[in-house]
């Protein structure tokens, strides 16, 4: 089956994007294909490369990386979400004119087209959120 | 279908649930929205959001029409448990270019049971 994923909470505060991560790894790990994975609302803060959690619990935002690496995913950001909360690449930084950017590896910035593409595309589009 | 289950403030996702609806639009789909629980509240008509500093969205209800998002389900059993009716929610329309351009209301009122069955039809539900 053909999956795409939609985070719509931010890293720790809520387990949707725990739920999210660990759906999407079995899922891949019993051979189905995951076609996007979408940040929105407050699921836009997992792609930030900026946290430092403790050491002793799960890196929420670099496993995301791991996987989307390992498996060649493609993780989206809302674009209107990432500038409400301050999430931006280069482009995004050098367009608003603001100071640095803080996108984590493996995610992009896109628009809700992506969001909307994801749902005809899959078989399912799974919601993570509160 | 897009399913709305919070009030429009207190928290994003009424406001931010609208804006994927409307992008949405461009993409020629076949869209519903459902409004559920605290969600029948972003209809509610007279919203005044003018001493809290915070942008009162509810006039873009009114675009939807425009947008051919013209079937806005509303469930009874959340209205009745709010205290709300019909009547108190915003008289949002459409222009059926079908039927001369006729103008005909957008939002209907439905039971849980009917929802049920309406979202079994669906492809795609997203929910804010």
């Amino acid at each position: 089956m053909k999956f795409s994923i939609m985070v719509n909470e931010g890293p720790y505060t809520h387990q949707a994007s725990d739920t999210a991560f660990n759906f999407t790894r079995a899922a891949l790990e019993a051979g189905h294909e995951i076609f996007r994975i979408f940040f929105y609302h407050d699921g836009v803060n997992n792609g930030t490369r900026m946290t430092t959690p403790p050491q002793d619990d799960r890196h929420v935002v670099n496993r995301w990386s791991e996987l989307a690496e390992q498996h060649g995913l493609d993780m989206v950001v809302c674009v209107a979400a990432a500038q409400r909360r301050g999430i931006l690449d280069a482009d995004e930084a050098k367009r608003n004119g603001k100071d640095g950017d803080n996108i984590a590896p493996g995610f992009r910035i896109s628009g809700l087209g992506q969001l909307i593409e994801a749902g005809i595309e899959a078989d399912r589009l799974l919601v993570f959120g509160d | 279908m897009y399913v709305n289950r919070r009030a429009p403030h207190g928290t994003i996702y009424a406001l931010e649930g609208l804006e994927v609806v409307l992008i949405g639009a461009a993409f020629d789909q076949d869209v519903c929205m459902v409004f559920i629980g605290d969600g029948v509240f972003q209809l509610k008509k007279g919203q005044d959001t003018s001493d809290s500093d915070i942008k009162n969205f509810s006039p873009t209800y009114r675009a939807l029409g425009d947008y051919d998002v013209n079937r806005l389900y509303v469930e009874r059993e959340s209205l009745e448990d709010r205290g709300l009716a019909g009547g108190d929610l915003m008289e949002l329309t459409w222009e059926d270019e079908d039927d001369d351009w006729n103008e005909k209301p957008s939002i209907q009122l439905v039971s849980r049971q009917e929802l049920s069955d309406l979202m079994e039809a669906q492809d795609v539900i997203l929910n804010f």
